[in-house]
Formats: C-alpha cells, sequence, structure tokens
C-alpha cells in the first residue's frame, strides 16, 4: 500500500519546478489500496487465513500501517527508505525482491497511487514474480485454489480465472471499507511491524519538469432557467461548433 | 532515436478502436520527426482484414495476430506476442492506448524491457533526440514533463487527447501475419458481460451529460439519460451521486473514477469540486447547469445557466430534438 496526500489536498510545485511539495498534506492510505485491503479482510474472514500489510516509505508510513492493522491486517511489513525513487519500475522491483521470501496465495494492490497515476506497480510485480494478475477488479470469488475476477473494462466486464498465487489490482467499486473502531486502533499498536530495508535500485523515469495545468478560465452564464436554453443550444453550434 | 515506432493498435471486436488511429496518428508524427517508420501491432479475431486501413494513418508495416484465443485482452497471451515483436525489431518507442487493455499490457512489456512507462500521456515531444512525454499526475492537478532512461520508450496515450488524422497520400502499409507460440498461462478470461445498451465508454465519448448531488436521487438520471440519447452522449456522474448508490462507480467523473476528455461535457446539479473537476477539466467546452450561481463549476464551466435542472435539461432536450432534427 502506498502512503498519498488526500485526495482533497491542494497541490503546489516546489520553488525548482521539479517536484510537488506535500509537507503540509494530510496523508492518507491510497483509497485503491483500502479497497485492495479491505477484500484481503473479507477472504480472511471467509476463508481464514492472515492479511499481511507491505508498504514501501519514510518512517511517517508508521500511521497508514497502524491503521491498516486497525481496518484487520494481522501483521506489516515495512520498507524504510526516506528517499525511495518515485518510479513503479523501482517500486515494483523492491515488493517482487521481498516477496520472493513470502509465502503467499493472494496479492492485492490499488489499481493506481491518486498521487503519481502510474497504474504500473502491480502488473509489474507479477510479471517478475511470474503469477498472474486480473487488473481493475470490481469483484473477487476464491474457491478451490482457484480465483474468479471480474475486470472493468470499457462498456463492461471481463471474467477472468485464474489459479492461485494470484495478483490482483483493485478498483473502487471492489468493496467498501470498513471503519477502525477505538479498540481496534489501539490493540493494532500490539500487531507485529517488520521494518527493513527495502533493495533500492534507481528509477528509469525522470522528472524534467513540474507545472500547473493551463488555466480555465471561466466562461459566462448565459442567463437563467429555461429561457437561456435555446441560447445556449446556438452558441453550442455557431461559437463553440461542438454541436 | 534508432528504430521504428511500435504501436499497439487496440481493437474492439472486429473494428479498431478510435485509439488506435489516434496512437498511430502520433506514431507518424513523431516517425517523421526522428525519420523512422510506424509500425503497428493489431491483435484480436477477425481483425486481419482491417489491418490495411490503418494505412490511412499513415502506418508503414501493420503485425496481425489474430485467432479466436486472442478475441478478447489475455495479459499473458497479448503481453507474449507484444514482447516477441518488440525484442524483434527493437523499436525506439512503443505507443498503447491509455484504456484498460493498454494500461494492462504497457506496464508488464515494460518491466521485461528492462524500463517504464509515461502513463496516459497528454502530448509528446522530442527534443535533443530525446523523448519527452507530458503526463498529469494528482489527477491533473499538475502536468509532469517526464524523460526515460534506455530503450525503448513506453507510453500510454490518453484517448480522445490526440487527434486521429488521415494521411495524403496514405501509406500501403505490408501486413505480416504473426505465428505465435501460446505462452504457458494460469490465467483464463472467460467472457465479456457488456453493461448493456451503453455502448460507449466515458473516456471515448464525445458528448458527456453528467449529474451530481443536485440530481436528488436515482430516479432522476432519466432525464440525463433521455438528453444525452437525443445528442448521441453518455451520462456520467459526481462522486456525491456514486457514494451514494445513485449510479455505478463505472459512470464516476473525477479523481476516482474517470478522467474524462470529451468535445462537450454538460454538468447538471454539480458543484464542482476539485475531486470532480481535475477528471473533466480537459474537456473541450464545459457547460453547467446549476441552481446555485455561487458553485465552482460556474468558475471554470465554458457557458453556465443557473436554474432548476429539472426545469433547464427537459427543456434543453426538447431544444437538442429540434437541432438535430434540422441538422
Amino acid at each position: 500500500m502506498r502512503r498519498v496526500p488526500d485526495t482533497a489536498t491542494r497541490i503546489k510545485i516546489s520553488p525548482d519546478g521539479k517536484s510537488v511539495v506535500t509537507s503540509d498534506a494530510e496523508f492518507v492510505i491510497n483509497p485503491y489500496e483500502e479497497y485492495a485491503l479491505e477484500q484481503g479482510v473479507q477472504l480472511k474472514e471467509k476463508h481464514s487465513g492472515e492479511v499481511t500489510v507491505l508498504t514501501i516509505g519514510p518512517e511517517k508510513s508508521t500511521s497508514i500501517i497502524l491503521k491498516a492493522l486497525a481496518l484487520g491486517a494481522d501483521r506489516a511489513i515495512h520498507l524504510k527508505s526516506e528517499n525511495f525513487p518515485d518510479d513503479p519500475s523501482a517500486v515494483a522491483r523492491a515488493i517482487a525482491a521481498e516477496l520472493k521470501t513470502v509465502e503467499f496465495d493472494v496479492l492485492l494492490f490499488g489499481k493506481k497511487g491518486v498521487d503519481d497515476d502510474n497504474q504500473q506497480v502491480g502488473p509489474m510485480v507479477a510479471e517478475l514474480l511470474g503469477i498472474p494478475c486480473v487488473t481493475q477488479i470490481v469483484k473477487l470469488d476464491i474457491s478451490a485454489g482457484k480465483a474468479t475476477a471480474h475486470r472493468e473494462v470499457e462498456g463492461g466486464l471481463i471474467v477472468v480465472e485464474a489459479t492461485l498465487p494470484s495478483a490482483f489490482t483493485a478498483e473502487k467499486d471492489l468493496t467498501v471499507p470498513r471503519y477502525a473502531s477505538l479498540r481496534e486502533l489501539v490493540a493494532a499498536r500490539k500487531k507485529p511491524i517488520l521494518v527493513k530495508e527495502p533493495q533500492q535500485l534507481p528509477g528509469a523515469l525522470e522528472i524534467v519538469s513540474v507545472q500547473y495545468p493551463p488555466p480555465r478560465s471561466p466562461g459566462r452564464v448565459l442567463g437563467k432557467g429555461v429561457e437561456a436554453v435555446p441560447i445556449l443550444v446556438k452558441i453550442l453550434h455557431e461559437e463553440a461548433k461542438v454541436i | 532515436m534508432q528504430g521504428p515506432i511500435l504501436v499497439f493498435a487496440e481493437s474492439s471486436g472486429r473494428e479498431f478502436r478510435k485509439s488506435a488511429f489516434e496512437s498511430v496518428t502520433e506514431a507518424r508524427r513523431l516517425a517523421e520527426l526522428s525519420k523512422t517508420e510506424v509500425h503497428a501491432l493489431s491483435i484480436g479475431h477477425g481483425v486481419k482484414d482491417q489491418a490495411s486501413s490503418l494505412g490511412k494513418f499513415g502506418a508503414d508495416k501493420v503485425s496481425v495476430a489474430d485467432e479466436e484465443s486472442l478475441k478478447l485482452f489475455h495479459p499473458d497471451l497479448y503481453r507474449q506476442i507484444a514482447l516477441d515483436l518488440a525484442n524483434k525489431i527493437n523499436p525506439s518507442v512503443i505507443l498503447l492506448p491509455a484504456t484498460s487493455s493498454g494500461k494492462d499490457l504497457a506496464p508488464r512489456l515494460a518491466i521485461h524491457l528492462n524500463t517504464v512507462v509515461a502513463a496516459d500521456c497528454t502530448e509528446l515531444e522530442i527534443r535533443n533526440d530525446e523523448l519527452i512525454a507530458t503526463r498529469p499526475a494528482y489527477a491533473g492537478k499538475v502536468l509532469l514533463k517526464v524523460k526515460m532512461k534506455g530503450n525503448p520508450k513506453v507510453a500510454t496515450l490518453r484517448p480522445n487527447v490526440f487527434t486521429a488524422r488521415e494521411v495524403t497520400p496514405p501509406t500501403s502499409p505490408r501486413i505480416e501475419s504473426l505465428s505465435f507460440q501460446k505462452p504457458v498461462t494460469r490465467m483464463t478470461v472467460k467472457e465479456f458481460v457488456t453493461h448493456g445498451a451503453k455502448k460507449q465508454d466515458l473516456t471515448e465519448a464525445g458528448i458527456i451529460v453528467s449529474g451530481g448531488r443536485g440530481m436528488g436521487g436515482p430516479e432522476n438520471y432519466k432525464i440525463l439519460e433521455d438528453l444525452a440519447s437525443v445528442m448521441g452522449g453518455v451520462v456520467g456522474a459526481s462522486r456525491a451521486s456514486v457514494d451514494a448508490g445513485w449510479r455505478p462507480h463505472s459512470d464516476q467523473v473525477g479523481q476516482t473514477g474517470r478522467t474524462v476528455s470529451p468535445t462537450l461535457y454538460i454538468a447538471c446539479g454539480i458543484s464542482g469540486a476539485i475531486q470532480h473537476r481535475v477528471g473533466m477539466i480537459n474537456s473541450k467546452v464545459i457547460v453547467a447547469i446549476n441552481k446555485d450561481p455561487e458553485a465552482p463549476i460556474f468558475g471554470f464551466a465554458d457557458y453556465g445557466i443557473v436554474g432548476d435542472v429539472f426545469e433547464v435539461v427537459p427543456a434543453l432536450t426538447q431544444e437538442m430534438k429540434k437541432y438535430y432534427g434540422k441538422n
């Protein structure tokens, strides 16, 4: 799971124009990983087993780890790095290296981080491990060592079966995350967190510059109520030329 | 940059998607700049006959893998075909559409080719013989310009942003049938289940009529469906209305939903919170209908009507019927 600024955060660009300033943002578990974690916890509740959360990130990631443990994860692996490259291939290689030593049946990711929107880590890890990966899933059933997943695509769903162990990336509709009770938040502090250094290889992606998108200037209000409707149609045709 | 530009020309059924033409057009542009060829890859079932049509957009060569097992996107099979071809032709650039298939396939290829993906790009340029990609991050709150080390450069292109343009005269691409060894796979792609009559996806739609909290309840989306149907568009929704359970998540426009760039976006009863704004700000023209004149959406819509959606939208549907009847 990934630590990201809350989606309501306004994003500022650093003075050198090469990165984004997030120091005053409120950080949360990446929303897509919340859906993934909830799926993991639901699978545990149905089939028994254990849920481990894994994150790569700085010391400050402890807060999202504790949140995940309160939400039903049993243990955590924290690959701690204060300066891990913001590069999906580097992240994927570090996760894959760690997972080579871990046994699992189901590997869940969010479909993407809501910060960099790269949407690459899940399938990359699966390719490195040589296991199936079904991306953008909205439904997951496991039975007899086999997974049936529904992946959301343009205009519909594709039903995919995969034998375990398999990886999946969560779309928003997969689950509705639960809330952690105060008791669970307290209990989370007693759950084990394994802290290690990640395998840290340089990334292949280099940011040349960061800019704000060109501002969109306010247009004009054409009028009030139904009277403005004929004017709108005329303008869309004659001025905007979009119909 | 050396080596051809490889384009994954995606099909839906037996026909190319619009994004295939957009990607080939962009590949042609880059190929002219770096004096190389455009090599398209078409994978599917029953797609062979359409391969030469990519000549209209400037493909020099089209490799086709056509068989029944490839009818639906299968990550392992498609990855193997694309990877084998990439290893054979050593492309300088690989372009894929940022569709569900393209976004699945690109990182798989990239990791095997020892590189990374510039994802969901809205612009590509070549500077000092280097590919620079512009891509939105934080759902479009910022635009990153990125470059990638190593070769090839893999990029996915956001649908509807790059314009498909026919070249004159069209090229006559060489067509090559790929023989294909089925790799070992532990995935079976069973079937495609359509969402129903709605044919167009939001990310590919030219016209979107979107409803928010101001719609008041799921039953009221009928008036948006009516307007969309008259205009040949599709219906979208804000996060508030999806979280309320009024609309499916596949309809959601915004940071945790779809990012869309239609020609015309009509926002009905949507306040215009940043979460929503970033998902639709790249629409060519934005129209807002909202009873609250202070709603943030009027701050970035091109045209606004202050009024009750339940009066304005049906009136607009009637007016559009008249318009489309005449034109």
